[in-house]
């Protein structure tokens, strides 16, 4: 379970920051990203996927989360 | 000699691994690699950041190098332990060239050495009882110091001493900052890791200090420059400019910066960050918990310079927008007469870099704005991000080598055949007994600053006396000089 830090770029898109790993992405797409729940599948730029755990509200962003590894980019 | 094309450039990087064993060629393969401008992320073509293969020559340096050399060093109201034995500061002692304005030995200590001198029974018994001494001593001798950190150098973590909680203790004897930093120099592949490790213990030990403390006047300008070490005056090189522009500079971290202005950077308005590699953990912390934004920009050349200047004005108002535009204009014959004076002398010119942190990118501009041409960089001790933002600054078919070996340097180099190279001391004297013109580019040869308009002038002038210096026509013996070595040079200056 990797830690995440997410932060809005200067295009809007938001970028998918691990540390430990340099990994350092855009979000194509996020599975639930509405005012009562946001979170659960994220796709990166460069094809990977992770996993958030849904909320009740967006987060503000910038923030570290937690996300769950489901499937990398080869 | 002309540029090399994509083949020849795959060919030669395939002719240079051909000496290595199996796996070490393997291994090698994944950290050389021919700029293409089209790829995306630079994980597709390179690897980096990881652990140099044994029995190569490699130019890292260790995480304590990265922590109390880089980030923490250049803080010049602190005294900064080197906790170990006496070897890694003091050879290491100012040999960066951070400069800064006080007193030594009074309110600054910048290029001193502290050490606490390991012997034998400090390695067996322990070393906390030392230091907490050690720091009473220092509050006795040089009581106008603002802070103490502890830089750990490998037997620190060896033998388990628990400096944390001394310097605890010793914060609340004496009231003052006193920061353990755990940057063993076995820790992590190169330096790259002490500077994570160095803002990380910026974040825990510092930078919360005035957090509910409104009594610092604020305004709507405030910035912060981050990751600018002030080699040779770089830092007051580029303060100046944002200051010209109506921007009010809080901190300078940390070339020639105080721990008041590190504790003060929590309520600046942004960020500015010219070393990526090494702060960027800092200010990405610093966008999370206080919501500051950030931004890297580039002070190397005239048109980075400008760029950058025009990027940090869009955070800002109107009266900051036509303050950069105004700085422009003002400094336009300037460097106009500088790249009309030195272009003709370097036009063409073909450069090789390697070098860490920021430049292996950020000096690419200044050398375009003069004319010349990169074609190979690479560095230290960069990650993916680092080679992300690297790829779209070189040209296609230029070489990049991450954590090059001294072979593989040198065999590049004969093969290429630059006109300049720009890397860093251990470097210097096998390429210039080559023949090849070199400058150091991590201290700037001990000249610089490099940073803004009036660095670029220097820049200019020093690249010009390198490489169009007489006596690079005296390394080859006179009777083996052809005639044709006697091409005349563009007249100027
Ligand atoms: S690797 Fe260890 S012993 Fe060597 S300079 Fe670094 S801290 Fe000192």
């Amino acid at each position: 379970m990797p830690s995440v830090m997410l932060r809005n770029r200067e295009d809007g898109k938001l970028l998918f920051y691990v540390a430990k790993k340099d990994l350092e992405e855009t979000v194509e797409s996020l599975e639930f990203d509405s005012p009562d729940k946001w979170g659960g599948e994220v796709i990166l730029g460069d094809g990977s996927k992770y996993y958030f755990e849904p909320m009740d509200t967006p987060p503000d962003i910038p923030i570290t989360l937690r996300a769950k590894r489901l499937e990398s980019a080869d | 000699m002309p540029a090399l094309s994509k083949e020849e450039t795959e060919a030669l990087i395939q002719e240079v691994l051909e000496v290595y064993p199996e796996k070490a060629k393997k291994d090698r393969a994944k950290h050389l690699a021919i700029n293409d401008q089209e790829l995306e992320k630079s994980n597709k073509c390179i690897t980096s950041n990881r652990k140099s293969l044994p029995g190569v020559m490699t130019i890292r340096g260790c995480a304590y190098a990265g922590s109390k050399g880089v980030v923490w060093g250049p803080i010049k109201d602190m005294i900064h332990i080197s906790h170990g034995p006496v070897g890694c500061g003091q050879y290491s002692r100012a040999g960066r060239r951070n400069y800064y304005v006080g007193t030594t030995g009074v309110n600054t200590f910048g290029d001193m050495n502290f050490t606490s001198d390991f012997q034998e029974k400090d390695i067996v018994f322990g070393g906390d009882k030392k230091l907490a001494k050690l720091i009473d001593e220092i509050e006795v001798l040089f009581p106008m110091n603002k802070g103490i950190s502890i830089q750990s150098e490998c037997p620190i973590g060896l033998i388990g001493d628990d400096i944390e909680a001394v310097a605890k203790q010793k914060n609340k004897e004496h009231e003052k900052p006193v920061v353990p930093v755990r940057c063993e120099g076995f820790r992590g592949v190169s330096q790259s890791l002490g500077h994570h490790i160095a803002n990380d213990a910026i974040r825990d030990w510092v930078l919360e200090n005035r957090d509910g403390d409104d009594s610092f006047e604020t305004t709507e300008y405030d910035v912060a420059v981050i990751g600018d070490y002030n080699i040779g005056g770089d830092a007051w090189a580029s303060r100046t400019l944002l200051e010209e522009m109506g921007l009010r500079v809080v901190a300078q971290w940390s070339g020639d910066g105080t721990i008041a202005e590190i504790e003060k950077t929590p309520k600046v308005k942004l960020n500015l960050i010219h070393c990526y590699r090494s702060m960027n953990y800092i200010a990405r912390h610093m966008e999370e918990k206080y919501s500051i934004p950030w931004i890297e920009y580039n002070f190397f050349g005239p048109t980075k310079i400008a760029e950058s200047l025009r990027r940090i004005a869009d955070h800002f108002d109107d009266k900051i927008k036509a303050g950069a535009e105004k700085v422009i204009q003002r400094y336009k014959a300037e460097y106009d007469a500088v790249i009309a004076k030195y272009r003709p002398r370097l036009e063409g010119k073909r450069v090789m870099l390697y070098i860490g942190g920021l430049r292996p990118r950020h000096v690419i501009g200044a050398y375009e704005d003069l004319g010349m041409e990169v074609v190979g960089t690479g560095y230290e001790f960069g990650h993916n991000d680092d080679y992300d933002r690297t790829i779209k600054e070189m040209g296609n078919a230029t070489l990049l080598y991450d954590d090059v070996t001294g072979y593989e340097f040198e065999e590049f180099v004969k093969k290429v055949q630059p006109d300049l190279i720009g890397s860093g001391i251990k470097e210097k004297y096998i390429f210039q007994k080559m023949g090849v013109p070199f400058r150091q580019m991590h201290s700037w040869d001990y000249s610089g600053p490099y940073h803004g308009y009036d660095g670029f002038a220097i820049f200019a002038r020093d690249m010009d006396m390198t490489i169009n210096n007489p006596c690079w026509k005296s390394v080859k013996a006179p009777w083996k000089q052809d005639d044709a070595d006697e091409a005349p040079m563009a007249a100027s200056a």
